[in-house]
């Protein structure tokens, strides 16, 4: 299986750097969650992983292989990727969006075959989008659209998957599937989520990003403290533990954000 | 303790599956129509190509024009009372409306590759300026008696280099570290266009012969009224190739339109295609600006006509927008040489008066998306 490491990884962008030295190494079969506040690089670092952008410092490694030296076609067979991009400019109907996922794999255009179709069928219904196969993605809802993208990048048959928000636009359902989905993939995923409580209940491993910084890294019972929220994300809030999981789960009110030092625009 | 649902892993949580009812229905019905639809237009077509051959301010039954294309294309020979007649349908007709059809085609099929290269739906061929440059570059062929060398191309070849300047400019101010950035590629276009159309005002104001005006007027309005038969080997090549090598990206630029980011995790070297489709389609728009001048409409409104009838996956719209590109313009070509004959309507006017009314409504329609409702 592969495994994901972020090598000294560092992103200037007009001068200004937005990822410094980031090291971090995602095992095969884990799922490491990136946190941390607006602006902190988890998107910068990821658009690395997926290549969007080419790192000023470090490299991407894939089991030891720096992507910089691979073909793009030759990365995209090895990750996917839900970004942040959610509109398509034309109106592909469901199934073709679905079908672009074998895109890195096949030459030109040659048609899909029975074994590719099936996939992007069964991607459709694991994702809970197959009734909605013929409609435009266009008339989606937000939710429904990034179901459908999340089905795509499993189309790719990666080994590594990176996605920027995944849960953004899905209900609550929606969101606990994809991610216990994620958890149980079997494949080596690098995910950045605002809902830490969602986080510290699907990942193996969560890091914190704060400036561009790895902040602090570890399973989430030991990541996810009164102090982090506190000092990185300017939240006074109470961390309990869940009674059933075990996981670290926080609670806070109206009247728990603080002001954040250095982060004052 | 309970715990998430475990849904286990990808490979047996998919053979776990139970089998969705119409779930294994084949890929949608318009993309089996498709080699039917092509087959379809390609019918109507030569049938389009063969009546506007015979009509026209002399009209020739289709049996005769087919005795008359049969004559010429086997060196056969014909009575000496047919010469006009055969002069008309081979020496004018016959090259002028086989070059609606390449122009038709080819403006299709690069509104087509624009509008997916700057992600905008109101992109057409000539959004980058080369229309501009090309009428500009005309012009000045023509006022100033340069290329002389070229003869009766040179003004056309004036027109080419025009609109190469202007596409060059657009490329070089387009270009950031990002490469080819969509927005600015239509900005900058648009304002070019701005300048160079000023260019040709001026050369107009300074030479103010009704020539000059009357090329301006051609050039900007276009049409097929000075279609020869030197002129169609360039463009038949040009929009073969085109559509050739637009048609292999197909599934590049499906892909393109899912957003850049996507496009480079699907494995899409974006920076490339959009440089690679900015050469081809102002080569392309070029050469059919040189010879027929910028003929609007076609190109922005084919592509998305197509699009509402089949869907938006480029290979489809590629295989069958040239076609209806080149029946659309060979019907507005004859309309506009015959409708007050023996007087000619611009290209372009007929092309906006029968495609706009038509383009609309079936917008409204139909539930039609382009990058938002």
């Amino acid at each position: 299986m592969t495994s994901l490491l972020l090598d000294g990884l560092s992103v200037t962008i007009d001068g200004a750097a937005v990822v410094e030295d980031l090291a971090l190494a995602v095992e095969a079969r884990q799922v490491v969650g990136l946190i941390g506040p607006n602006g902190s690089g988890k998107t910068t670092a990821l658009r690395c992983v997926y290549r969007a952008l080419r790192p000023t410092g470090g490299a991407v490694r894939i089991d030891g292989k720096d992507l910089s030296h691979m073909p793009l076609r030759d990365s995209a067979r090895v990750i996917a990727a839900l970004t942040q991009e959610g509109r398509a400019d034309l109106d592909f109907t469901v199934e073709e969006v679905v079908a672009l996922g074998r895109a890195p794999h096949v030459r030109g255009n040659q048609a899909l075959s029975a074994r590719e179709r099936e996939l992007c069928r069964r991607a459709m219904a694991r994702m809970e989008v197959l009734h909605l196969a013929s409609r435009g993605v266009l008339s989606l809802s937000g939710g429904e659209r990034q179901r459908v993208l999340v089905a795509r990048a499993l189309v790719q048959e990666p080994q590594v998957l990176v996605l920027d928000e995944p849960t953004n636009h899905l209900d609550l359902h929606h969101q606990i599937r994809l991610l216990s989905m994620l958890k149980g993939s079997g494949l080596t995923v690098l995910v950045t989520l605002h809902d830490l409580n969602l986080a510290a209940s699907a990942c193996d491993r969560l890091a914190v990003l704060s400036h561009g910084r790895l902040v602090a890294y570890g399973p989430p019972a030991d990541v996810v403290t009164e102090e982090l929220l506190r000092e990185v994300f300017g939240v006074e809030a109470s961390v309990v533990t869940h009674p059933l999981t075990g996981v670290p789960q926080v609670l806070y009110d109206l009247g728990s954000a603080t002001t954040m030092e250095g982060n004052v625009a | 303790m309970r715990s998430l649902p475990e849904p286990g892993s990808l490979d047996s949580d998919v053979a776990s599956l139970p089998a969705v009812p119409g779930a294994e229905a084949p890929p949608s019905a318009t993309a089996s129509a498709t080699p039917l639809i092509v087959a379809s237009l390609a019918g109507v077509l030569a049938v389009s190509v063969l009546l506007a051959i015979g009509l026209g301010a002399a009209t020739v039954p289709p049996g005769e024009t087919l005795r008359y294309l049969w004559a010429a294309v086997t060196g056969g020979s014909i009575s000496a009372d047919d010469v006009t007649a055969y002069q008309i349908i081979w020496q004018v007709r016959t090259p002028r409306v086989l070059l609606a059809v390449l122009v038709g085609a080819g403006l299709s099929v690069v509104g087509v590759a624009i509008q997916a290269m700057v992600r905008n739906a109101l992109a057409d061929p000539f959004v980058l300026g080369v229309s501009s440059g090309a009428s500009a570059g005309a012009v000045l062929v023509g006022v100033t008696g340069a290329l002389t060398a070229l003869g009766i191309y040179a003004v056309s070849a004036g027109a080419f280099l025009g609109a190469l300047l202007v596409s060059a400019l657009v490329y070089l101010a387009s270009r950031g570290a990002g490469g080819l950035m969509p927005l600015r590629l239509v900005l900058t276009g648009v304002a070019m266009a701005f300048g160079f159309q000023a260019v040709m005002s001026l050369i107009v104001y300074f030479v103010p012969d009704g020539e000059s005006t009357s090329t301006v007027l051609f050039w900007s309005m276009g049409g097929f009224g000075a279609a020869t038969w030197g002129a169609l080997p360039v463009v038949t090549v040009v929009t073969a190739v085109t559509v050739v090598v637009l048609r292999r990206f197909a599934r590049s630029l499906d892909v393109l339109a899912l957003g850049d980011e996507t496009s480079v995790s699907l494995g899409v070297d974006t920076l490339r295609l959009r440089r690679g489709l900015f050469v081809l389609t102002s080569l392309a728009t070029g050469a059919m600006v040189a010879v027929s001048g910028a003929i609007g409409f076609v190109g922005l409104v084919i592509p998305h006509l197509v699009r509402l009838w089949v869907g938006a996956a480029h290979g489809r719209v590629l295989a069958i927008a040239p076609l209806v590109g080149a029946v659309f313009m060979v019907w507005a070509d004859l309309v506009a040489r015959t409708l007050v004959a023996p007087r000619e309507l611009p290209l372009g006017v007929i092309t906006a008066l029968v495609g706009v009314p038509v383009f609309v409504v079936l917008l409204r329609r139909r539930g039609y998306l382009f990058g938002g409702r």
